[in-house]
């Protein structure tokens, strides 16, 4: 069933279709109304989910974590400042293992305080343990959130999912996307039957105790190879969503990879934006391609290195800033990745959109301009830069 | 199913519970913390007058009851933070350097 919806009502009806046991939530703009449907959808009786209103993040982030300790599925949505009150918790959320899910609708994070679209807030959150899916459109953050369970909840995995869509281009952008019937989606979605739980009356359990220097490590590497794990799991789970949806995903999506001499690297609806210029610059005779990265975490860092092996010039489009001094988290991520390549491309980094700013078709051809005077002269020149941003240097 | 009590500092990684789970209830009576103690109370079952003031007062259940008397204090748990002897009105109890049970 094809229905336009915002990236916010796909989502509020993605969780409307799972009914899940519990949703703690407080609004943030953009996410907010996530958490408005899903109060209706609660009030008039058509799920049965347990709505937690709360004063903060930081206590919605506990009810879920509370909620799905006691054996229940939790679901939260957010957006930038308030996935950073949560940070505490989502913490919490990965050590103690609970598959939690969240929506986060990316958003710039304060200061100076802006409402519009980066990534500064999930990537802020990249270390905490939590699984993260991006999605390009509204139709991926519907998909992204309906594979989040099976993908948390696989024994195997056991972590927290983060699904994130940008703030407003996504989530308030108005697309026909192709909705699964409810049935389908609660098949596919299937039952929380955890093995432990605290509600299981028969064998009391203590979730989140005090692990001392003796203990800490042995725990952190569990979920370390919990994140490692997920990496097949989250393959297998989007290969039965291709079987119900028809829909294929993958860790990242190549477009125009086949024979591709130039390639950016990123994130989110950018992608939309990107593949109009790739195909511009196609007709032109241009090889130019595309690596749109759906999973964050864990990192699929083998996987990109053989996308990226046979390319000249890469670009790597980082739309959150991350202030190493030396590049943006996607930046550093992928070119850790490409180090064990006999021959590695030309590789820069190019900071850009943040707090919303606007980026256009003549901007991504611009930067494949850069990329193939890159492949031509064998320099690779500056390699952390922003673009977008008024300077002296181009008003001149 | 791991117990707790088959939980050591000698076990890897891999046999231990996912995020530290105890699938047991009252399972801290199985650790000795009276080691962390410096100061150590020590009973003076003539001056008690069996008032059963300290017992409520231990935060941790260090004094034992039995058929309504207050026994010999309990040093697993014991951690020699010294309110028993500041509640007591008999000064039946005292406190003395270092770890050991007198």
């Amino acid at each position: 069933m094809s229905m336009p919806l915002s990236g916010n009502e796909a989502i509020a009806h993605a969780i409307k279709q799972i009914n899940p046991d519990v949703m703690g939530a407080f609004p943030i703009t953009p996410s907010t109304e996530i958490t408005e449907y899903v109060a209706n959808f609660v009030a008039n009786g058509e799920i049965n989910t347990e709505f937690v209103p709360v004063e903060s993040e930081h206590s919605s982030m506990s009810v879920c974590i509370a909620a799905q300790a006691a054996g229940a599925r939790a679901v939260s949505a957010t957006s930038s400042c308030g996935l950073a009150l949560m940070y505490e918790m989502l913490y919490v959320a990965a050590s103690c293992r609970l598959p939690i899910t969240l929506a986060c609708v990316n958003r710039a994070l304060s200061g100076p305080i802006n409402i519009n679209h980066d990534y500064s807030d999930s990537m802020g959150a990249r270390d905490t343990g939590w699984i993260q899916l991006y999605a390009e459109n509204n139709q991926e953050a519907y998909d992204n959130f309906i594979m989040a369970m099976p993908i948390g909840e696989s024994p195997t995995v056991r972590l927290p999912v983060m699904t994130c869509m940008d703030g407003f281009i996504t989530s308030h952008s108005v697309e026909n996307i192709d909705l699964l019937d409810t049935e389908t989606v609660q098949q596919f979605v299937g039952e929380f039957t955890p093995e432990h739980y605290l509600l299981k009356k028969e064998n009391p359990l203590a979730v989140g105790p005090y692990d001392i220097s003796a203990y800490y490590m042995e725990h952190k590497v569990q979920e370390a190879e919990a994140m490692k794990a997920a990496k097949a799991i989250i393959l297998e789970v989007s290969a039965r969503f291709e079987k119900i949806s028809g829909r294929s995903y993958g860790l990242f999506e190549e477009y125009r990879m086949e024979d591709a001499e130039l390639a950016l690297v990123l994130i989110g609806s950018t992608a939309g934006t990107a593949k109009a210029a790739i195909d511009n610059l196609r007709e032109e005779g241009v090889k130019a391609g595309l690596v749109k990265i759906r999973v964050f975490r864990p990192f699929p860092g083998e996987e990109l290195a053989r996308a990226l092996s046979k390319i000249k010039a890469v670009a790597v489009m980082d739309k959150s800033e991350g202030f190493s001094g030396n590049g943006g988290p996607l930046f550093a991520e992928t070119r850790s990745a490409l180090y064990d390549l006999k021959e590695r491309p030309h590789m820069i980094n190019i900071v850009y959109g943040l707090g919303g700013r606007d980026v256009r078709i003549e901007d991504v051809g611009k930067l494949f301009e850069r990329l193939a005077a890159i492949a031509a002269s064998g320099e690779t020149g500056p390699v952390y830069t922003h673009m977008g941003q008024r300077s002296r240097e181009e008003t001149k | 199913m791991i117990r707790a009590k088959d939980i050591n500092e000698r076990t890897p990684w891999q046999d231990l519970t996912p995020g530290g789970e105890i699938y047991e209830p009252g399972t801290a009576r199985l650790f000795n913390t009276g080691t962390w103690r410096t100061e150590t109370p020590v009973y003076h079952r003539e001056a008690c007058k069996q008032c059963m003031l300290c017992v409520p007062f231990c935060p941790d259940s260090a004094i034992p009851v039995l058929e309504g008397k207050r026994q010999d204090f309990y040093f697993m748990h014991c951690k020699g933070c010294g309110i028993c002897k500041e509640i007591c009105p008999f000064t039946a109890i005292t406190m003395v350097s270092g770890g050991e049970a007198r």
